[in-house]
């Protein structure tokens, strides 16, 4: 875990930050909208790089917890709680509810069965959603407008709107990765490498696995409420669709697990690809998954480890 | 007339069943014997679908169309193997997850390639095209009564080459000790191109079968496939006897959820929670045994 020390991280995110910053003052709403998408889904690779890259658990149920952000932001707008001082913590608290009980459960099992309990409860979610007829069953609902803040809509301009997504992902990095050099980080990491050891140690290994699950869920409902402001549309297929849990890990795949900020860049990297594919041809799809073979097959190891730390597979 | 009924959805449920095992019995094949997970498994599925509906436009007879649907499938098998399947057994679940999602995706939009994004229809053929009655009176599409006579005899062919045969053994042992079995000379590789294929074709089978009930189109695989993988969790990862039960306690929850429950709850509420019902029974099954049904202590 040393690399992070080793590296000029704060130099290049900071230059990188201002960079974006200059960049968003002379951008068009198209490109804005792009990179508002790519902060917010960052944001979900994170929370899923905690519980894969920390925890070494792997989520394919992240879904739920984004979507669950997704639902709660639109539910609270059309019942009038406009105030995202308000809306967006009230989000962040059912992810993470949500991610503690389902959590509690889903800990029970490890490896193979725990990807696919998750799965299962996202998709729980999916069909629970689809049957919700008062909040429109498959088609979802659209909204009017974004969340206000303290009685203004600043949210409404296109380029305050991705730099508060932007200060989000970054103020979330830089939590998530204090957090995970903390002692708690270290408990977490040594449950990781031998449970075993680490319980013997008092170390509680179910504890501290649930207590970074919650984290996660909470950050992975914040992107989800982001989200519905970004599209101002909430529905099933949005929200809880598993294909969104397995962009996730995707992210984290590409950018490697366990460094926070890789799984950032993988996010962004798949998006603006996807984007520029899909400006050429209706067939991206084929086009990302010959990529996520050759990540796999080919490549065996993630963009942050071939690019910047050099590691062997 | 309450137990007509009663025994019709009693049969559509046992058709639903014997389905979900036919795609289940390859998730849990492919993972007992080559410690593989696949996703993909849903999209053999849906090939099956497809080659079904290219080659009954052009064979005339369903019978030969089945027959050259299934050849192509065990070619297409015998590709996605060497090329995909058997490297990834080098490797960790998580990224057999997402070689496989990928290979999903693939056969998806392969698949819109060659035939488009509308919908294909498969028409029942002739001779099944009407009604039977069995015995006590029930009334029941004959084409759906056959393919469930099909599915059975699949299963029943499959269980008799597990426990019966010399293959079916040394697939067994491959499962239960991979180490043990390969000292003792069994040829693991060799044995998994043959399972795999074998997992193929039934899946393929349940996907050509099932075409004429369902509007056979891109991505029809996935809601399959996750079905799938709720039946191998709640039976047991890597069982087959565990596969079978949970297929059809899943099909009879499934089937029968959708007509008690908003009975029960009111309309509304028991529409949602029907959706739901064999999730939920998944999470009842997990708190209850974590590795499933029939799941070993320890994998």
């Amino acid at each position: 875990m040393n690399r992070i020390l080793q590296l000029p991280t704060a130099t290049i995110a900071i230059s990188l930050l201002l960079g974006v910053a200059a960049f968003t003052l002379f951008a068009d709403p198209f490109v804005l909208r792009i990179a508002s998408r790519i902060a917010i889904l960052a944001l979900g690779a994170v929370a899923v790089d905690l519980v894969l890259g920390y925890a070494g658990y792997v989520s394919f149920g992240h879904a739920a917890f984004f979507g669950t952000g997704v639902y709660v932001t639109g539910i609270l707008m059309r019942m009038g709680v406009q105030d995202a001082l308000l809306a967006w913590p009230i989000a962040i608290a059912a992810g993470m509810a949500l991610a503690f009980v389902t959590g509690a459960m889903a800990l029970r099992t490890s490896g193979i069965y725990f990807i696919m309990v998750t799965l299962a409860f996202a998709q729980m979610l999916y069909y629970g959603a689809n049957a919700a007829v008062d909040y429109g069953g498959a088609d979802g609902f659209r909204l009017a407008q974004r969340n206000t803040l303290m009685g203004l809509s600043p949210f409404a301009d296109p380029r305050i709107f991705f730099l508060v997504t932007l200060a989000v992902l970054v103020t979330t990095l830089f939590f998530a990765r204090r957090a995970m050099g903390s002692v708690f980080g270290a408990a977490v990491r040594a449950v990781r490498d031998d449970s075993v050891r680490a319980a013997a140690s008092g170390i509680h290994p179910f504890r501290h696995r649930l207590a970074v699950l919650t984290i996660s869920g909470g950050i992975a409902a914040l992107a989800g409420a982001l989200a519905t402001n970004l599209d101002l549309y909430v529905s099933p297929s949005s929200a809880f669709s598993w294909h969104i849990s397995a962009e996730f890990l995707i992210f984290v795949i590409i950018g490697s697990a366990g460094t926070l900020i890789g799984p950032a860049i993988g996010a962004a990297l798949y998006i603006i690809l996807v984007e520029i594919l899909s400006s050429f041809t209706d067939h991206w799809m084929l086009a990302v998954g010959i990529i996520l073979l050759v990540r796999v097959l080919v490549l065996k190891r993630g963009l942050y480890d071939v690019l910047i730390a050099g590691r062997a597979a | 007339m309450t137990f007509l009924l009663v025994a019709e959805q009693l049969f559509n449920a046992l058709q639903l069943g014997l389905m979900l095992f036919l795609i289940a019995i390859g998730v849990t094949l492919a993972f007992g014997t080559m410690n593989l997970m696949n996703l993909a498994h849903g999209s053999f599925f849906m090939l099956g679908a497809f080659f079904l509906a290219a080659a009954a436009d052009h064979a005339g007879n369903m019978l030969v169309a089945c027959l050259i649907a299934l050849l192509v499938l065990a070619a297409v098998g015998a590709v996605v193997e060497r090329t995909v399947i058997r490297p990834l057994r080098e490797f960790g679940h998580l990224e057999q997850v997402l070689a496989t999602y990928g290979l999903m995706l693939i056969f998806n939009e392969m698949v819109v390639m060659i035939w488009g994004r509308d919908p294909l229809f498969v028409t029942v053929p002739e001779i099944l095209a009407g009604q039977v009655t069995i015995p006590p009176g029930i009334v029941y599409p004959a084409y759906r009564l056959v393919i469930t006579l099909v599915a059975m005899a699949a299963g029943l062919a499959l269980w008799l080459l597990i426990q019966r045969t010399r293959y079916g053994m040394l697939i067994r042992a491959i499962a239960d000790d991979p180490p043990t079995a390969q000292s003792l000379g069994v040829n693991a590789t060799a044995l998994s191109r043959w399972v795999f294929i074998l997992v193929v074709l039934l899946a393929g089978l349940a996907g050509i079968m099932t075409a004429p009930l369902l509007s056979v189109e891109t991505a029809m695989g996935d809601a399959v496939l996750i079905q799938a993988l709720v039946v191998v969790i709640i039976g047991g990862l890597g069982s087959m006897r565990g596969a079978l039960i949970g297929a059809l306690l899943v099909a009879f929850v499934d089937t029968f959820g959708r007509i008690l429950l908003p009975i029960w709850l009111g309309s509304r509420a028991g529409f949602a929670v029907a959706n739901m019902a064999i999730y939920v029974l998944m999470a009842v099954v997990l708190i209850w045994r974590p590795r499933g049904l029939c799941g070993r202590a320890a994998l």
